[in-house]
């Protein structure tokens, strides 16, 4: 039996509130930037779910580009990380207070 | 059959997503994620979307999870995430929680309302069984979609140069 639509939508939905709430909730930067991905994760699942739905290729099109962004985005931001731990000697978003007005 | 093997894989993707959350050390976390991104990956090729699934382990489960470990051991995090204080953070881990469920309860409400279209697309099964997933999505990628497939290139060299400027050791 075919797995209808909504399934995808819906285990999309909780993995990406998933993703909210380790965003939300956790102080390691490099936790909080896995949890960036798996939202990006849940969203090219339901790309790919649209796509299949709709008998249409453009869906899997965006999400090989969302994986080029995704790929750029994680080599840039874990520089920044790595840049930050060398100057600060830390990884806990409560000490990075540099912007802090 | 292929319900089952989507619940097992919905299952197992969500028990990994939220290990990945509650997990203290970043370590275990990234290695979740990885079970998440390949229970993901393997839902790609339920969906018949066998590129993407190639490219869901290639780069998601290896190139990006690799450069996560790589950098957590770089780091050398001999210091744990510090331990929650009371009021402070429990505040904002109910505030994010609360955040998160309203969220989902959006998301589920309008993702059960969906109805998938009766009509047949551009690309029904049978077409993109004859000529194969990857052949499609290339020709759309070099015709439809060229001038965004150009300008890929160009994110990757700036991301590519600017991961070097940003982690470069100052010389002074």
């Amino acid at each position: 039996m075919a797995v209808p639509l909504p399934a995808y939508l819906v285990l999309g939905a909780i993995l990406f509130a998933i993703g909210v709430v380790g965003v939300a909730t956790r102080r390691n930067v490099l936790i909080i930037f896995m949890c960036v991905e798996l939202m990006m994760n849940a969203v090219n699942l339901t790309f790919v779910a649209f796509a299949s739905a709709f008998q249409a290729l453009d869906g899997q099109v965006f999400v090989f580009f969302i994986l080029v962004v995704a790929a750029a985005e994680v080599a840039v931001g874990l520089a920044i990380i790595y840049g930050i731990f060398r100057h600060r000697e830390t990884v806990d978003v409560t000490d990075m207070t540099l912007m802090k007005g | 059959m292929e319900l089952l093997l989507f619940l097992v894989l919905a299952f197992a993707a969500i028990v990994a997503a939220l290990l990945v959350v509650t997990h203290r050390h970043p370590v275990y976390s990234a290695l979740f994620l990885v079970v998440t991104m390949l229970c993901i990956a393997f839902l790609f090729l339920l969906l018949r979307a066998e590129f993407l699934w190639v490219m869901q382990i290639a780069v998601y489960a290896g190139a990006v999870m690799v450069l996560f470990l790589f950098v957590i051991m770089l780091l050398d995090l001999r210091r744990e995430e510090r331990p929650w204080r009371f009021p402070e953070h429990r505040l904002q881990v109910g505030a994010g929680v609360i955040l998160a469920a309203a969220l989902a309860a959006q998301l589920l409400v309008a993702a059960v309302a969906v109805r998938a279209p009766a009509g047949a697309g551009p690309f029904p099964p049978a077409v993109v069984a004859a000529r194969g997933n990857t052949q499609l999505l290339g020709r759309l990628l070099y015709t439809e979609y060229a001038f965004p497939f150009e300008v890929t290139s160009v994110i990757l060299l700036v991301a590519i140069v600017g991961a070097m400027v940003i982690a470069k050791r100052r010389s002074d």
